[in-house]
């Protein structure tokens, strides 16, 4: 793994600020070449994230402040993007944050509540505060959550 | 004779616009949707939308080969060089209105992107491969309104009935031939009815029996409404050429 790669894996969600660009399966190469030039590719979570221009615009500054002077980056569809490639810590840390993780409605048919792990819940919207999440509500604790969908 | 790059070109600036002309008509419901969980799913829906647009135009720009960028294709083109089809493109100010079109569109686009995914062209196959997750979620969605509103009250299903009767006639449209098309309009038809019709009867909605409008917004010619849509949507950005947030 290079250096490149390691600073870019660092870069934060903007949306979801607990886990990284890495975790969530949108950093999906990085390359240096032998005059230091570093070439960054990130995928969309959804055609109309919001969030891909900050993203580009934070890799850009990480490996700028390390020392790459030329930094580009490059929005790659294909392969489309799926929840699979979200790593089992980003899920943990997902779910720490409040946020359900995907995967778990196809196992229970319902999502367990990320504040007090009772699977008594239910979808109050089929969209959420951004694309890739939709609003639920516990019927023990009675706190509504976002789960992030599976896709 | 239309040059191969031209009419590739011309057939992906076609669903670029659909996508697009339907996300700016979806974003009019932002702040009037029937409730705020529907004015968040409406939202969502638009940017999906809007997203395929940007990445559609930004690919029609680069096949023509003129350096147009996406905003370039978005903001300073008129209306005769729109090539959307006026499913997308009349008022849809109803709630009904809105839920019919959204069903029988993204079932279309469902069929089309799957399609796509596998076209010999790269990146519309990225493209589709990428959009066909979330026409399918909004085709759920719109299935679960005409569901609720068709087998609902007897307001809510005269409403929904008058809905579908008022967008059936723009349904061939789509299917109509395109010169360029990389998947034969006329080749999803009969998936794209089969599904609506399905989810029509399931309503307890009559499948409307009514003559096909004319059509032809694939050649430039459009209702007058599309005018007024773009003058909203293009004039912040020809006011102030060049302007950044």
């Amino acid at each position: 793994m290079s250096g490149a790669w390691k600073i870019a894996a660092d870069v934060l969600d903007p949306e979801l600020p607990v886990v990284t660009i890495a975790d969530l399966g949108i950093l999906r190469d990085v390359t240096e070449d032998d005059q230091g030039r570093v070439h960054v590719q990130i995928t969309p979570t959804y055609s109309g994230c919001p969030a891909m221009e900050t993203i580009s615009e934070d890799l850009v500054e990480a490996l700028t402040a390390a020392g790459y002077q030329h930094v580009d980056v490059e929005f790659v569809l294909a392969p489309a993007w799926t929840t699979d490639w979200m790593t089992e810590e980003a899920k943990a840390k997902l779910t720490a944050y409040g946020v359900a993780p995907p995967g778990q409605v196809s196992l229970t048919l319902s999502v367990r509540c990320p504040q007090c792990g009772s699977l008594d819940t239910r979808e109050s919207s089929r969209f959420g505060s951004t694309a890739c999440k939709s609003l639920w509500v516990c019927g023990s604790c009675r706190e509504p959550f976002d789960h992030f969908k599976a896709h | 004779m239309t040059a191969p790059s031209d009419a590739l070109s011309d057939y992906v600036l076609g669903l670029g616009d659909d996508a697009l002309v339907s996300a700016q008509r979806m974003s009019w419901w932002i702040s009037r949707a029937p409730e705020l969980e529907e004015d968040l799913a409406l939202a969502n829906i638009g940017l999906d939308q809007l997203g395929q647009a940007r990445t559609l135009l930004a690919y029609a720009g680069e096949v023509e080969g003129t350096g147009r960028s996406e905003d370039d294709l978005a903001y300073l083109r008129d209306d005769r060089d729109f090539r959307n089809v006026w499913l997308v493109e009349r008022p849809q100010t109803d709630f009904g209105v809105a839920m019919a079109r959204l069903l029988v569109f993204s079932t279309y686009q469902c069929e089309l992107y799957a399609a796509l995914a596998s076209s010999t062209d790269a990146t519309l196959a990225g493209i589709a491969g990428k959009a066909v997750k979330e026409v399918a979620y909004h085709r759920d969605h719109a299935r679960l309104w005409t569901l609720r509103l068709g087998d609902g009250t007897t307001e809510s299903h005269a409403r929904m009935q008058v809905a579908l009767e008022g967008e059936w006639p723009h349904v061939e449209e789509l299917f109509a031939p395109v010169e360029g098309a990389l998947v034969d309009p006329q080749s999803l038809r009969s998936a794209v009815l089969s599904r609506v019709e399905e989810v029509v009867v399931e309503a307890t909605l009559s499948v409307p029996q009514v003559s096909p409008a004319i059509g032809g917004g694939r050649r430039g010619l459009h209702t007058e409404h599309l005018g007024h849509l773009l003058a909203e949507m293009q004039d912040l950005h020809r006011s102030h050429p060049g302007v950044t947030w």
